[in-house]
């Protein structure tokens, strides 16, 4: 049992995010990055799966020089081999990275592909689909329970108020989501061991493709701003909770015309 | 013609909500590139909806009619979605972003080899391109995008538009969609609804959430109390969450679900970044915390300073007695 994992890099969820002076990027000066929280949870269940059924655990990102470290970090934990597609992943669109991530896998033994649900930050919960559909592979997406069998898989989606268990044959594309499982920590041996793995870098014309196949944006930022910061509004006491209470519902009637 | 071509998805027989929310902002897309407003529906009762597509705006209605389409696989609703797409080549195709919406979309998209905005909570068509806006970083920070491509695809947040009926819109015209099923790798084994009849946060107008000032699982009741008599959705903090005191279903934020409804209710919630990001963009908010320093404050459009174990008991007195009248 193969997998692959694809991780991205992402600014820590505490971070101050401070927008560049081009207005369109983000100001890198400064900031953590992490491993994007629900790749972890992606991980942890390849992780699980090779425990269970062997097989190796494949970690690849698309990303800047800096990306090299959550590759590390992957090892750390247990994956057993990384690919490193080196490139201005900020300058390409969902659909340029699902092409280069595509690419990758194409070249490495996957039963199946892992992926977040979402990146945290950028929130799109776009790659993952798109390159199920490159590969011509079944999805499941925001999987919470997964078991797999003979060439096929049993996943649990979470969907609005409800839970849908499906069935797909390998390889398939799983989008992780929180409650998956619990990740662990990197051991210190695992940390000195992963030392030791190679992390396989390529560019992006290795894989084949040309710039404008990765670089061409469909979807492109315009602008950036800080919403205006909200004030905060009228603070009331509730020492008298009936008092409060009827404030309450003279806001919701008068304000936002509920009720 | 530039069109602009709705997705939308069907409960119980009728438009979903937020269904009729993209139907809405299409509208208001089609009056500027001048071209038509159509829905398209999949299933094998999809042409019954063309009364109800209609009253929201649209003029056709695409109808791929299969039973292979009655529950959701992403493969042959693709291939459907697809098919309608190539019939009535759109400008722009929306969908609302729902569990559905936001699997399809990203298919389909590198299907046709075109760009996706997820999630938006404003469109507007401007130089001949479509333009939406995002809230990414945890609603640090608002993204204006450009989409290229035909068509252009974008996934609209829950409650971000409103669902506005057409004064004498009458029912759509019903164009059918020639269809022949493919053959999928996934299949749905079942559908599992844990608590019936409950309505759930993604799309709710009013959402009452609770946080750890709770203290024990059984004291959710006060939060469902509430929920129950203003008809709203129950929501919960990730603490209350991990703790075990509610499913994960309920969970608002970063690692739960975005929602912005009408009115939020937050209590004994201390507003970490984390939840913000799930809740800030609500039209209103009120918050009831002992401490009147909670960082939750700082959203709150009415904050209460107080106990939540006695101002939420005498509110839904309240709620009650206004619903009475
Ligand atoms: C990567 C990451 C992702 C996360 N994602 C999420 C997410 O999606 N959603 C989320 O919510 N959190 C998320 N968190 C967790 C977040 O940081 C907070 O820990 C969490 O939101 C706190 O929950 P809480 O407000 O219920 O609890 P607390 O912070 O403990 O707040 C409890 C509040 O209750 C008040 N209180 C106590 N008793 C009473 C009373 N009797 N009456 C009135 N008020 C009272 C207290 O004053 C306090 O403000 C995430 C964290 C990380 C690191
Ligand atoms: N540059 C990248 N390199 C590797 N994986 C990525 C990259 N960007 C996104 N992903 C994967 O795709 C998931 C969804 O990302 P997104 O569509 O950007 O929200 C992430 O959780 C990762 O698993």
């Amino acid at each position: 049992m193969n997998s692959v994992v694809c991780i991205s890099q992402v600014p820590d969820t505490e971070s101050r995010i401070k927008i560049a002076a081009d207005g369109k990027h983000i100001d890198e000066a400064g900031l953590k990055f992490i491993v994007s929280p629900y790749d972890e949870f992606a991980l942890e269940e390849a992780i699980r799966l090779k425990e269970g059924k062997g097989g190796d655990v494949t970690v690849v990102t698309f990303g800047p020089d800096r990306s090299a470290q959550a590759l590390r970090e992957c090892l750390a934990r247990g994956a057993t081999k990384a690919m490193h597609i080196k490139g201005d992943s900020v300058d390409a669109d969902s659909l340029g990275v699902a092409r280069v991530l595509a690419a990758a896998i194409r070249t490495l033994p996957h039963d199946i592909v892992f992926f977040g649900k979402q990146g945290v930050g950028t929130d799109n919960g776009l790659v993952g689909p798109m390159v199920a559909e490159l590969l011509d592979v079944p999805q499941v997406n925001v999987v919470t329970h997964l078991e797999v069998g003979d060439g096929k898989l049993t996943a649990h989606r979470e969907i609005e108020g409800a839970e849908e268990i499906v069935e797909c044959s390998l390889p398939a594309v799983i989008t992780a989501q929180k409650g998956l499982n619990e990740p662990r920590y990197a051991s210190l041996k695992g940390i000195m061991a992963a030392k030791k793995i190679p992390i396989d870098t390529r560019s992006v014309a290795d894989l084949g493709l040309t710039d404008s196949d990765v670089f061409h944006q469909r979807v492109t930022f315009v602008g950036l701003e800080t919403p205006a910061e909200k004030s905060g509004g009228r603070k009331i006491d509730g020492a008298d909770p009936s008092a409060a209470a009827q404030e309450i519902i003279k806001y919701i009637r008068e304000e936002a015309k509920a009720l | 013609m530039p069109g602009i071509l709705v997705f939308c998805e069907t409960k119980d027989g009728k438009l979903k909500k937020v269904s009729r929310e993209a139907l809405s902002i299409g509208r208001k897309l089609a009056e500027k590139t001048g071209g038509d407003l159509a829905a398209v529906v999949v299933g094998s009762q999809a042409a019954s909806l063309a009364a109800d597509a209609g009253h929201y705006g649209a003029k056709k209605l695409y109808a791929v009619e299969s039973a292979a389409l009655d529950s959701y696989t992403t493969g042959q609703t693709t291939a459907a979605v697809k098919q309608a797409v190539d019939d009535f080549k759109p400008s722009v195709l929306l969908m609302g972003g729902t569990s559905n919406g936001r699997d399809l979309a990203p298919r389909l998209a590198a299907r046709l080899g075109v760009g996706v905005a997820s999630d938006v909570d404003q469109l507007d068509w401007t130089d001949g391109k479509l333009r939406a806006r995002r809230s990414i970083y945890s609603g640090k920070v608002f993204g204006r995008v450009e989409i290229s491509g035909t068509p252009a695809i974008a996934t609209t947040r829950p409650n971000a538009f409103s669902a506005e009926v057409v004064a004498g819109g009458g029912a759509a015209d019903v164009v059918k969609v020639s269809f022949t099923p493919v053959e999928v790798k996934s299949k749905l084994l079942e559908t599992k609804t844990p608590e019936a009849g409950e309505l759930t946060i993604a799309e709710a107008d009013i959402i009452v959430s609770g946080g750890r000032g709770l203290k024990e699982a059984q004291n959710f009741s006060y939060i469902r109390d509430l929920a129950h008599a203003i008809g709203g959705a129950v929501g919960a903090s990730r603490a209350t969450v991990d703790a075990g005191w509610i499913d994960h279903q309920h969970q608002v934020g970063q690692t739960g679900r975005v929602v912005s409804p009408n009115v939020y209710i937050a209590a004994g919630i201390s507003g970490a970044i984390q939840h913000l990001a799930g809740m800030s963009s609500s039209k209103h908010i009120i918050a009831i915390n002992k401490d009147p320093e909670a960082p939750i404050f700082r959203v709150a459009d009415l904050g209460v300073v107080g106990d939540l174990f006695t101002i939420l008991p005498a509110l839904t007195e309240e709620v009650k007695k206004a619903k009475a009248h």
